[in-house]
């Protein structure tokens, strides 16, 4: 596919070919005086020379050697290079989605292989085909949930990522779905079990919880999920960090699972696009949104890969389709199918255990720091950690900053008793000197004269 | 295939029949044959309340889902466990292969109901042969 704009001399033929004069005579039907009578007011055109210049300058503004404790929901992680190689071929990036599904057998079982990678890790029995990303997963979880048990109202903890939180209220705000908020204990981080039990009611359809959470810490899922079905609601889990199931159970007693898979192989690239999955149980197969590749035999006999279940997608059964998800990220879902594949069983979990190390040695090396402590001790975490200073994060965020040294996000910005704590994240690709040296900077307090 | 005369029928091609206050219901010939071969019936639970006209549950064949329509009022007291594994005996047998029980809470909506002829007549019309 070309992509060249069209000469005057085209586009006069054009006109002349549907009998008009000038281009403004296209938009006669929009009154005169809502039309632009100007060009657009921006910059004249460039080479090619130029717009590589441009870009290279814009590029060296970024900060490119530092090295980052930022987690909370997008996680760096290396990223072998077989995933870029594999993905720009043409027969995956020029068909990224399946509109003629069936003829793009590769494309098909890749998102087959994908599912089956996804349902064995969440511990479910059936993975779509991947959502947006983990928050919109989770939306269309609660949406789910609703179908199923013909019920309307949810129950969120506090401690699911606070933007996960905002998608979700948005999806349900026009929906006249209420939401209500179960808090945290003190101590651990933890859902508020008591509050929790007070919350949820015969009216429930989901709780939705996230493992490990916002602040690193491992819900007790098999309590959590008791005092939901005692209520006959369904419970949600959301996991935000993929690479934890190398180590953590799986929350095999959760009805829906919806998770942020971008620590799969995929890169960061400012914040998008990410990779959403939604697992369930089999006995909720026919309410998942989106789409689902299936294998089947030909009339020959061979392995073939379809769609299937499609009739309750939207472009059959419209205005009453499951859910108006049209499509999956199927080209991030096959980075994600790619690491998981070059990682293997083994190497998730050696992934899990490194990032669990690291993260444990950098909480212990920053509490020793004077006026540190950690938030949150009482309960198992994975690679992210709460740490409270008496100094202000600003103060010492700026000295890292000197030694090209990203630190933890203050939370004061989702949780205002939590301003000044900060949360803190360590993958395998920050080294032991970087650690250090983070100890270092931040216990180097300066003196008051 | 006949459509029995001590049935009752509905636009939307499902039929019904009355024995003691309780309505079978399920989907007719017509129906089933032009869904073609189903794979999945949604259905309500027993216990559930039920509106005249109003959508009851779907059943899912490989073209397509469609909704199924009560063509009466009442509580749902049984449904066909049977098609939770067989669903494609309403291919086979669509008159003598009930989706739900019914207990009518209003006995005159069966006399509203169309009686074997007229929907008969109302199929050809419809499909124009």
């Amino acid at each position: 596919m070309r992509y060249l704009p069209k000469s005057p001399a085209e586009r006069e033929q054009m006109l002349a070919a549907i009998g008009a004069h000038a281009i403004d005579e296209l938009f006669a039907s929009i009154p005169a005086v809502y039309r632009l009578q100007r060009d657009l007011d921006i910059p004249r055109q460039q080479a090619e020379s130029e717009i590589i210049g441009y870009f290279k300058a814009a590029g060296q503004k970024n900060a490119t050697d530092y090295a980052s404790f930022l987690g909370a929901g997008a996680y760096r992680h290396h990223r072998p290079v077989v995933i870029d190689a594999m993905v720009q071929r043409g027969e995956f990036l020029t068909s990224y989605t399946p509109y003629q599904a069936e003829i793009t057998q590769g494309t098909l079982q890749a998102i087959f292989e994908f599912q089956t990678m996804i349902a064995e890790l969440t511990g479910m029995d059936v993975a779509n085909a991947s959502m947006y990303d983990g928050s919109t997963g989770a939306a269309e979880a609660v949406l789910m949930a609703a179908r199923i048990t013909g019920r309307h109202k949810t129950v969120v903890a506090r401690s699911v990522h606070p933007e996960y939180r905002e998608v979700l209220a948005t999806y349900l705000r026009f929906r006249e779905m209420p939401v209500s908020e179960v808090g945290y204990v003190a101590a651990t981080g933890r859902v508020d079990l008591a509050a929790l039990e007070a919350a949820v009611t015969e009216e429930t359809a989901a709780v939705l919880i996230q493992s490990p959470n916002f602040f690193g810490t491992i819900e007790d899922v098999a309590a959590i999920a008791e005092i939901a079905h005692r209520k006959g609601a369904l419970l949600i889990v959301t996991i935000a960090e993929a690479v934890s199931l190398g180590v953590v159970k799986p929350p095999v007693e959760a009805d829906i699972v919806a998770m942020e898979a971008q620590s799969f192989g995929v890169a960061l690239s400012y914040g998008g696009p990410f990779c959403g999955v939604l697992a369930t149980k089999e006995q909720y197969l026919r309410q998942i949104p989106g789409r689902l590749a299936g294998q089947t035999v030909d009339a020959n006999g061979y392995r073939g890969f379809v769609l299937t279940l499609s009739t309750r997608e939207q472009h059959i059964r419209r205005e009453k389709a499951t859910s108006n998800i049209c499509t999956n990220q199927a080209l991030v879902a096959l980075m994600a199918t790619i690491f998981l594949t070059v990682y293997g069983k083994e190497g998730i979990r050696e992934l899990a255990e490194h990032n669990l190390a690291k993260a444990h040695y950098t909480a212990k090396a920053l509490a020793a720091a004077p006026g540190a402590k950690l938030l949150f001790e009482g309960a198992p975490r994975f690679h992210e950690f709460v740490l409270k200073t008496d100094e202000l994060p600003e103060a010492w965020q700026k000295r890292l900053f000197d030694e090209k040294i990203v630190g933890g996000v203050d939370l004061g910005r989702w949780y205002p008793e939590l301003a000044g704590a900060t949360l803190w994240c360590t993958t395998e690709v920050v080294t032991r000197e970087q650690i250090d040296t983070a100890a270092k900077t931040l216990a180097a307090v300066p003196v008051e004269a | 295939m006949a459509y029995p005369t001590n049935y009752r029928y509905t636009k939307e091609h499902e039929w019904i029949t009355v024995d003691g206050g309780v309505g079978t219901i399920g989907i007719t010939d017509y129906a089933q044959n032009s869904l073609g071969d189903i794979v999945y019936v949604d259905v309500p639970k027993v216990g559930d309340t039920l509106t005249a006209n109003q959508t009851f549950g779907s059943v899912e064949s490989v073209k397509a889902v469609s909704d199924l329509y009560s063509p009466v009022s009442g509580e749902v007291v049984e449904v066909n466990e049977l098609l939770k594994t067989e669903p494609d005996k309403i291919n086979a047998a669509p008159h003598d292969t009930f989706i739900i029980k019914v207990k009518l809470s209003d006995a005159a909506e069966w006399d509203a109901l169309l009686d074997a002829a007229a929907y008969e007549k109302f199929v050809t019309e419809e499909t124009g042969n």
